[in-house]
């Protein structure tokens, strides 16, 4: 199937207000999507210092604000990121805290607070089994997580190889691998050798390797896992791949490197960039515009990815976050932006 | 007595006359006029000095030419020159430069604010900060640099 020969246009399905000030993130529920039975849950994070629970109704379609996680943090709450069971919430926030929330029927109840970091936390993000957390901060260090028993969380490691504030972490999808982007241009991927926890930089993606010339601010992996794309404030989208199967099999690391670059379609920052099970890259920039690209394939080098569509005045004000919906089939991607919406839109063939 | 001022001495530029608007062009009082040049400037001239009883105006920290504006396109950037090359109060400034415009412009409006260049020892780390909206968001939620941004924005008593 050739997305690029089909007419496709993104749809607005809904527009989700109540938050008092930006909203910086969103993030799905990966266990819950009508697939499932049950009915999908989103989560934003805002200026305004608290968290909303977006559900959607199976009966209207519509969604409706479930729960308001606030009286917590103190300051701006970042990004969130749900664990891989879907039971846990953590909330990184500008108080220097990452909260953990637990979800009890209708209400959530901050069950742990983490800290440590020295100023902002920017990013929170889980392991695809759940028993590593990351978070980074603008004191330009990466804190890694155990999870253990009874809700205890203990710090595994202190990571400070960067060398400005750290914007984004992001684990692999497969892998124990954890990759992290900075004000400091670069791209740093961790990985712990025997598996014991003891996890040190083992690349780093720069200028030199054909790595971005400002801030990178986020970082997405496609479904299988051996290409990721990076956003930045050089207002280009780069795509890394690596070896996957080789990283999988062996013992020892297999470098990323970079593949291909998308620049001359973003005229200002890239906030934030998605990579969606059915290989859609979506894009949130301070042009208030979400752009979606996909690969032509028709290069026999590698990837060759094309704009597939641009929205304009996606939203009033900058697209801080895009993330696409878990389920299979369903195109769903959540928008967040500094206008306070939160937006649900869905990739339609043009009637 | 030693002030512990960085510029102890800085010039301070005759005041220019405010030019009076005299648009008779549009006479449809529904159409909002353009946003131009001087409407900015207007915006930012009297902003104080972190350090000095005087304007930015009066420093020539920022003149009318100092401002770009593009209303179609909803964008304006501001080039500031600190009045010395190791100011570390350039960061003050253009932050005050930015809230003043946030606070005064439409929510439409991309605002753009750097340092004249070649007139600071760290143009581009200063230009960065300046232009990240995450780190100025996070500066503006402490209470200590909002009391002095809100210091520098107040409008003087002449």
């Amino acid at each position: 199937m050739d997305l690029m020969e089909k007419n496709l246009e993104l749809v607005e399905i809904q527009k989700l207000e109540g938050h008092t000030d930006r909203v910086w993130s969103v993030a799905w529920n990966p266990v819950s999507s009508h697939a499932d039975g049950v009915s999908p849950v989103l989560a934003s994070c805002s200026g305004d210092n608290t968290v909303r629970i977006w559900e959607q109704s199976s009966l209207s379609r519509s969604w409706t604000c479930k729960t308001v996680l606030e009286e917590t943090h103190t300051r701006t709450v970042r990004s969130c990121a749900w664990s891989p069971s879907g039971e846990l919430l953590a909330t990184a926030s500008f108080d220097g805290t990452t909260g953990i929330w637990k979800n009890y029927g209708s209400d959530f109840e901050c069950i742990a607070t983490l800290e440590g970091h020295e100023n902002e936390v920017k990013s929170v993000s889980w392991n695809a089994s759940g028993s590593y957390l990351a978070t980074c901060s603008r004191d330009k260090s990466v804190w890694i997580w155990e999870v253990l028993e009874g809700n205890e969380y203990e710090c595994a490691a202190v990571l400070s190889e960067h060398t400005q504030d750290v914007k984004m972490v992001q684990w692999h999808p497969t892998m124990d691998v954890l990759f992290s982007c900075s004000y400091d241009d670069t791209i740093k991927v961790w990985w712990s050798q025997d598996c014991d926890g003891e996890f040190e930089c083992v690349q780093t993606l720069g200028e030199s390797n054909n790595g971005h010339s400002s801030t990178v601010w986020a970082i997405s992996f496609n479904a299988t896992g051996d290409k990721m794309v990076t956003c930045s404030d050089d207002r280009t989208l780069k795509i890394w791949g690596t070896d996957i199967a080789r990283m999988q099999s062996g013992e020892e690391y297999v470098p990323w490197s970079h593949l291909c670059t998308l620049s001359g379609y973003h005229d200002r920052t890239i906030y934030s960039a998605h990579w969606s099970r059915d290989d859609i890259i979506a894009s949130g920039a301070g042009d208030d515009a979400i752009r979606l690209f996909v690969d032509s394939h028709d290069s026999v080098d590698g990837p060759s990815y094309n704009l597939l569509l641009k929205k304009n005045k996606a939203h009033d004000n900058d697209v801080n976050c895009v993330q696409w919906s878990r389920g299979e089939g369903d195109r769903l991607l959540a928008s967040a932006s500094d206008d306070g919406m939160v937006k649900i839109w869905q990739v339609a063939t043009k009637p | 007595m030693v002030s512990g001022l960085i510029n102890e001495n800085p010039i301070i530029y005759p005041k220019k006359e405010r030019r009076l608007r005299t648009d008779s062009s549009n006479t449809d009082e529904f159409t909002p006029e353009p946003i131009d040049q001087l409407e900015i400037f207007d915006h930012i001239r009297d902003i104080k000095d972190p350090e000095h009883p005087n304007t930015l105006e009066d420093l020539r920290v920022v003149t009318e030419d100092s401002v770009e504006v593009d209303d179609d396109n909803s964008y304006v950037r501001v080039t500031f020159t600190p009045t010395m090359e190791h100011c570390s109060m350039a960061t003050i400034i253009g932050l005050c430069v930015r809230v003043k415009l946030l606070r005064s412009l439409p929510a439409r409006y991309k605002i753009d604010i750097r340092v004249a260049p070649g007139s600071h020892a760290t143009e581009d780390a200063v230009n960065k900060q300046l232009n990240d909206k995450e780190r100025v968001a996070a500066a503006l939620e402490n209470p200590n640099l909002v009391e002095m941004v809100d210091e520098c924005l107040l409008p003087s008593a002449e």
